[in-house]
């Protein structure tokens, strides 16, 4: 029986193979799968919002994709990843209401929150090989550590593994 | 200093109760009003939680509802959430529209058409405006909802939306929370009414109570 370790939103967690790490009901948060093939050590990271910098609370550093995976590398490093062998998958970061002032702050959060991720990766050398971010859906994602692949469900628009 | 929902003591939370109270006892008057049924309420919640149970606030993260979605914008700022079970939306669509209802039927995979749509959000138009028209009226504050928005999705996703803002201050949301319910206790929706942070203090005030 392969171990399911569930994440919550703003949480973050990882595991040894043999695991998969799910998230439920991924909004607009997004999702940051990372995994090194070799030593099939994944994690994944549940985050709220862009930057610790602009938050007046920033104690849960897994709320923010500036600190959520900065701590993530160092947890699987800690259970023997290479830092330099992990690849980054996305999913999430979707808009799931729209309004006719469709330009306020908080209902952008998604793209924002992607665009961050994107960014602290690339600080960290880490390549994103495969995303699936954006439109107006939510997403239950989990990762498998025999291979590295990501399931993502949806409702109404299919199931898929990237 | 910046006030907190850990600020919060016990009389606090009884007047955010009250206020839901009033609030969704209004709501509950327009819904019955436009089905022509009786529409019952139950006690208010005012539910305090860490990020991580907020996608299980209706149970199972994954399961499929309509979560209808105004901005509060004025003197008090924040959202309403009112969230239905796909089913229960249905029902209500069908009660508004005089369309008859298969009781027996599972309308999981029902696929809503614009004209459901709108009439969802219709009804989330006079919810959200009778519920903060009588709090308007009761704080003297200047209240006004936004044109609502509409998802059909996994719980999970749709409820944690309005959590977002509060990862900026904090590590836990306040949600005030009224069920609907209609006819032999058939649940219609859980009513979320979830004020900003920052106007927890105005709240307060104009109620004449000190934070």
């Amino acid at each position: 029986m392969v171990k399911v370790i569930k994440v919550g939103m703003a949480d973050l967690q990882s595991s040894v193979h043999p695991c998969i790490i799910t998230t439920l009901g991924l909004g607009s948060c997004v999702g940051v799968a990372l995994y090194d093939p070799v030593k099939k050590v994944a994690g994944l990271a549940h985050i709220m919002l862009p930057s610790s910098q602009q938050a007046r609370n920033n104690s849960n550093i897994a709320k923010f994709a500036d600190t959520a995976i900065v701590k993530l590398v160092q947890d699987m490093v800690a259970l023997g990843a290479e830092k330099s062998r992990l690849v980054a998958k996305l999913a999430g970061g979707a808009q799931m209401f729209s309004f006719a002032d469709g330009t306020s702050e908080m209902l952008r959060i998604g793209a924002r929150n992607v665009a961050a991720a994107k960014e602290v990766l690339d600080s960290l050398r880490i390549p994103v090989i495969s995303e699936d971010t954006g439109g107006n859906y939510g997403r239950t994602i989990e990762i498998h550590s025999d291979d590295g692949r990501l399931k993502i469900k949806t409702i109404g628009h299919g199931t898929k593994e990237i | 200093m910046v006030k907190n929902i850990n600020d919060l003591n016990s009389i606090h939370i009884d007047v955010l109760k009250e206020i839901g109270n009033i609030g969704a006892g209004n709501a509950a008057t327009a819904l019955a009003k436009l089905l022509n049924r009786k529409v019952d309420m139950d006690v208010p919640r005012v539910k305090i939680m860490g990020f991580r149970e907020v996608s299980e606030t209706l149970g199972n993260p994954e399961l499929p509802v309509v979560g209808i979605m105004l901005k509060v914008t004025g003197d008090l700022t924040g959202n309403i959430l009112f969230v239905l079970k796909q089913q229960a939306a249905v029902l209500l669509v069908n009660m508004l529209m005089g369309k008859p209802t298969d009781e027996e039927g599972d309308d999981e995979g029902h696929v809503f058409d614009e004209l459901e749509i709108s009439a969802l959000k219709e009804i989330g138009n006079i919810l959200a405006g009778s519920y903060l028209s009588s709090l308007s009226a009761l704080t003297n504050l200047n209240i006004a909802p936004s044109v609502p928005g509409l998802a059909i999705d996994m719980a999970g996703a749709i409820l944690s939306v309005p959590a977002i803002e509060f990862g900026k201050v904090g590590d836990s949301v306040l949600y005030i929370e009224t069920e609907f319910t209609e006819g032999d206790k058939r649940v219609v929706g859980d009513f979320f009414l979830i004020p900003d942070v920052d106007t927890y203090s105005v709240l307060m005030k104009a109620l004449g109570v000190s934070f």
